[in-house]
């Protein structure tokens, strides 16, 4: 499939229909997603009456930005009149009244909406795994994960089933995901995008962002959907800089931090060297290697699965059986949200809940959230102050290659996947994944793909995205495709 | 004398008045078909978003700067977080930490004019849940009952929770402070204070200590009541249980108390086991409010002249009843009408009895208020300035205000048009004497045989023929003379 960039053009120039690409796309979805499994609601109807209407606005002179690119949508976000699950038994039969801020942008743009896809349970997990609906191979080694928990939006991109995948980052949720499918995956300055319509999981932390073959196509999709959006208050009321004509071919002035304590010798000799490649690669475009230190970076992890879990505890409170999604019956109203809740949501989720039930208890409230907003405050000061020193800072996106299916079994080590992308997250930065290069994992057959994370100062998106473009033009690391394409 | 004084807080909800609810644009309506006025927001469908409504939090402002409150430059907003069916989240927005008004006191009176104060501990903003119908058990109760009905119509809509320090010394002093909030808020127009819509609901928290002691006794939560009437019963009814059981040798427990208004008595409400936990935390959905400070200024700077202040002017300043005070507080249309009376009469008291008097009087009868008739307030002036004049008298004032009512003009082109001014003219009048006398000669006769008594039937005669403008004081005097 051809990028959203190709298509779009393809489309607004006339030279094929939005009816066509789409037609297309949902054959080739059909042929492959068997394998993938990157989608839980597959939308052929929703998508041919778009292309129709797209396809109209063409003939009456309109140029749409995203001229009948298919696009995927996570199932955290709402559109009218389909299944919005969140990956949850719960909300498996809930069909969204209303279409959320960002979809609807895209919509408004010319974007097809393919279908629906596969996710971590209320997006909380590194692997896709966490799906109670089923069940995404990643495109790239059938055995391994998709990662998460935007992973069966990842699939759907990689397995070339859309071209643009719409997927929310939390704590690395894009980033990770995309490394693991030798994606593009972008995470906004929260704020940029509005939230309205994507089912919270930890509302001061979800941003949505897009996953793509290309820095061009992500920087396409974020310009659709970037700006104030009145139905969010956290929506920043901001002058959004467009990025697509920001791309550049050189790092010439660019100065890239390296973050000391973010010591890549931990993941092994081939990871390292992996590394050590892609800054080199940064220095050869003219960039500016230097170091930054992030003290407080190490606790991360330990703030993030306090903040997350505690406002998850509140927001997945609504679940409980009266209004809408699943119900099971009970003696009275307190054992029905008990027997709903128990029913209706799958380990992980329960987890989170109780984590985060207990910290922000009564007793427990300064020792444990107050004590992380601190720490999440401090964080934020460190990256200002390494970004006095950098433009842009670089890092691993995850801590390894998309693992096999199971691998990873004690929540921890799973948690320890984000260790490099849930700072960014905390200070509420933009930050992305660009592919950069692959490696064949310990008991692996198969090279699989890496990210390379880049992270900037509140708002300089387009100062981001123009890096990476550079970065991906002069490395091509893409351009190896995904077993299941072919 | 009872040996125990009572102490009493008081929390009250108010709903406040705006075009759409807290934090979204449905309407905010009284009544309706269940579930017609909601949307993805106050229904908290997946994804959906509160946006905070601007004027709800100005609303807080006019009613905090009212009682003198503090407006803290920085508010927010935070997470109630408890089960519940009514509350769509399952967590109520409000404000825990940092209200958006903090202090502040309500000065009240009561019905002898006595002047008290109760301190506000804050007044915050938060949303109000919906409402749940229990079928099937036949009185509306949950036991029994197959199956419950939520509409969720007013979830979200905008309610300041008032509360009190416990300040309040009496069930008439609740009354009193209540009513206060409610003359202010409506005022204000911030709320419309209507307890049969549940726009105004309050619990009171009541103890009783010996006379004297600075110690606070046990206080027991008494809920359920839905008019200020029941809120005086109620807590005259929990002060008399708990000096009867402390009397008696009992202890009073700490705990939440229905009342009943058809008995007359407050009843232990089953209690949760154990206390809640709400885990408040700072809803990340919405932004602090950071208010501006000119914003605040400009506010304060357009409050009315607010109830007490104009009690404090009638009563105190004027020389009005507090229950004629009190009548105009409550009628603000009428009290515009009666200041601008005095402002062009610059005579209170004749002001007070016309608009008090004679013009309630003819307002009842005809069912048109005061200041939509058509007896101006200048026009009621220049009555007030003719009678003062003693251009005319009292007599022809009323028939003049009758036909001022009916819109026959300002009372001076009808006095000048039909020569009702008074007459102070001896000459004039003493004819108009003497033609009297001449007409009533058994009269004189038997004023002369020293029925003196008859003197007053004779000065009607005189006052009659004269069409009601002789000087009435010189018509006793020149009659006496005439017949002495
Ligand atoms: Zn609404």
């Amino acid at each position: 499939m051809r990028t959203a960039a190709q298509i779009a053009r393809d489309v607004n120039a006339k030279t094929e229909s939005a009816r066509e690409v789409t037609d297309a796309t949902l054959a080739h979805v059909d042929a492959v997603d068997g394998q993938i499994g990157a989608y839980l609601t597959r939308l052929h109807d929703l998508a041919r009456a778009q292309a129709a209407r797209v396809d109209e606005r063409v003939r009456n002179g309109e140029r749409l930005p995203l001229a009948g690119v298919p696009i995927a949508v996570k199932d955290n976000m709402c559109l009218a009149g389909t299944r919005t699950t969140c990956g949850s038994k719960i909300l498996e039969h809930w069909v969204a009244p209303y279409t959320a801020t960002a979809v609807q942008r895209i919509l408004d743009a010319g974007g097809i909406p393919i279908g629906k896809t596969n996710m971590d349970e209320f997006a909380m997990g590194s692997s896709c795994e966490n799906s109670a609906l089923g069940t995404t191979h990643n495109p790239f080694d059938l055995t391994r994960v998709p990662g998460g928990s935007s992973g069966g939006s990842a699939a759907a991109a990689a397995a070339h089933e859309a071209a643009i995948a719409l997927g929310s980052d939390t704590g690395g949720s894009i980033r990770e995901p995309a490394a693991f499918c030798n994606l593009v995956g972008f995470k906004p300055t929260y704020g940029r995008i509005s939230r309205y319509g994507l089912i919270a999981f930890a509302s001061s932390l979800d941003q949505i962002g897009p996953l793509t073959r290309t820095v061009e196509d992500a920087a396409l999709a974020y310009d659709v959907m970037a700006g104030k959006d009145p139905m969010d208050s956290t929506s920043i009321d901001r002058a959004v800089e467009p990025t697509a004509t920001a791309l550049r071919t050189d790092l010439a002035g660019v100065r890239v931090g390296i973050v000391k304590e973010f010591v890549t010798e931990t993941l092994g000799p081939d990871i390292a060297a992996l590394y050590a490649r892609a800054y080199a690669d940064l220095e050869k475009l003219g960039a500016q290697l230097v170091e930054v230190s992030l003290p407080t970076a190490e606790y991360g992890l330990a703030t993030y699965y306090l903040i997350a879990p505690a406002e998850c505890s509140s927001n997945l409170a609504r679940f409980d059986g009266v209004r809408y999604g699943l119900r099971v019956d009970g003696a009275d109203v307190g054992q029905m949200y008990e027997a709903t809740r128990a029913a209706g949501f799958g380990a992980e989720v329960k987890r989170r809940i109780l984590i985060g039930t207990y910290a922000l208890s009564s007793g427990y409230y300064d020792a444990y959230y107050v004590k992380a907003q601190k720490a999440r405050t401090l964080i934020g000061d460190d990256f200002k102050r390494a970004f006095a020193t950098c433009d842009l800072i670089a890092s691993p996106a995850a801590s390894s290659p998309a693992f096999a299916f199971n691998a990873k079994s004690d929540p921890y080590s799973m948690y320890m996947m984000d260790y490099y992308t849930i700072p960014m997250s905390l200070a509420g930065l933009p930050a992305l994944s660009v592919p950069c290069g692959y490696v064949t994992p310990a008991g692996g057959e198969a090279p699989m793909p890496m990210g390379l994370q880049l992270a900037a100062p509140l708002f300089e998106e387009a100062k981001l995205l123009g890096a990476a473009h550079a970065y991906e033009q002069a490395t091509q690391h893409a351009l190896k495709a995904a077993v299941a394409v072919a | 004398m009872s040996a125990f004084e009572a102490v009493i807080g008081i929390e009250c909800h108010v709903e406040l008045k705006t075009k759409s609810k807290m934090f979204c644009a449905c309407p905010n309506e009284f009544g309706g078909e269940p579930n017609t006025k909601v949307c993805p927001v106050c229904l908290a469908l997946p994804g959906a978003l509160p946006v905070v409504n601007r004027e709800a939090v100005l609303h807080m402002v006019r009613a905090g700067l009212a009682f003198g409150t503090e407006i803290p430059a920085f508010s927010k907003f935070d997470r109630k977080n408890y089960f519940y069916p009514d509350m769509p989240k399952d967590y109520q927005i409000s404000q825990f930490d940092m209200p958006l008004t903090q202090g502040g006191v309500v000065r009240y009176w009561l019905e002898d004019g006595t002047i008290k104060e109760c301190r506000l501990t804050r007044i915050h903003l938060e949303e109000d849940t919906g409402k749940s119908t229990h079928a099937g058990s036949g009185d509306g109760r949950i036991a029994g009952s197959s199956h419950s009905l939520i509409d969720f119509n007013r979830a979200g809509v905008p309610l300041m929770e008032c509360v009190s320090e416990p300040d309040i010394r009496s069930a008439d002093e609740a009354v009193g402070y209540l009513d206060a909030l409610k003359r202010t808020f409506v005022q204000l127009g911030v709320s419309d204070v209507k307890m049969e819509e549940g726009s105004l609901r309050c619990d009171a928290n009541v103890s009783i200590r010996p006379v004297g002691a600075s110690e606070y006794g046990t206080k027991t939560e008494i809920k359920n009541m839905n008019s200020f009437r029941s809120v005086h019963r109620a807590i005259e009814s929990e002060i008399a249980r708990q000096t009867a059981l402390i009397e008696s040798g009992g202890r009073v427990t700490q705990e939440t108390r229905g009342w009943d208004e058809g008995a007359g008595t407050t009843h232990p409400m089953r209690s949760k086991e154990e206390a809640h936990d709400y885990r408040y935390f700072p809803d990340p959905d919405l932004l602090p409010i950071e208010l501006d400070r000119s914003v605040v200024d400009r506010i304060g700077s357009e409050l009315p002249e607010l109830p007490l202040a104009r009690f404090e002017r009638y009563h105190g300043g004027f020389g009005l009843t507090p229950s004629q005070a009190t009548q105009l507080v409550d009628n603000a249309p009428l009290a515009t009408y009666f200041d601008a009376v005095v402002a062009a009469s610059k005579h209170a008291a004749q002001s007070t009895n016309f608009v008090l008097g004679d013009l309630s009087r003819l307002a009842n009868e005809t069912g048109v208020a005061i200041y939509e008739s058509p007896v101006a307030p200048a026009a009621l002036a220049e009555l007030i300035a003719l009678v003062e004049s003693q251009t005319i008298n009292s007599k022809i004032a009323k028939d003049l205000l009758e036909r001022m009512w009916k819109g026959e003009g300002s009372p001076k082109t009808i006095v000048e048009r039909e020569g009702l001014a008074q007459t102070s003219d001896a000459g004039e009048i003493a004819t108009f004497v003497d033609e009297v006398l001449a007409a009533n000669e058994k009269a004189v006769a038997d004023y002369k045989s020293g029925k003196t008594n008859i003197l007053g039937f004779l000065t009607g005669q005189v006052m009659k023929h004269s069409r009601g403008k002789a000087n009435p004081a010189l018509v006793g005097a020149l009659l006496k003379q005439k017949l002495d």
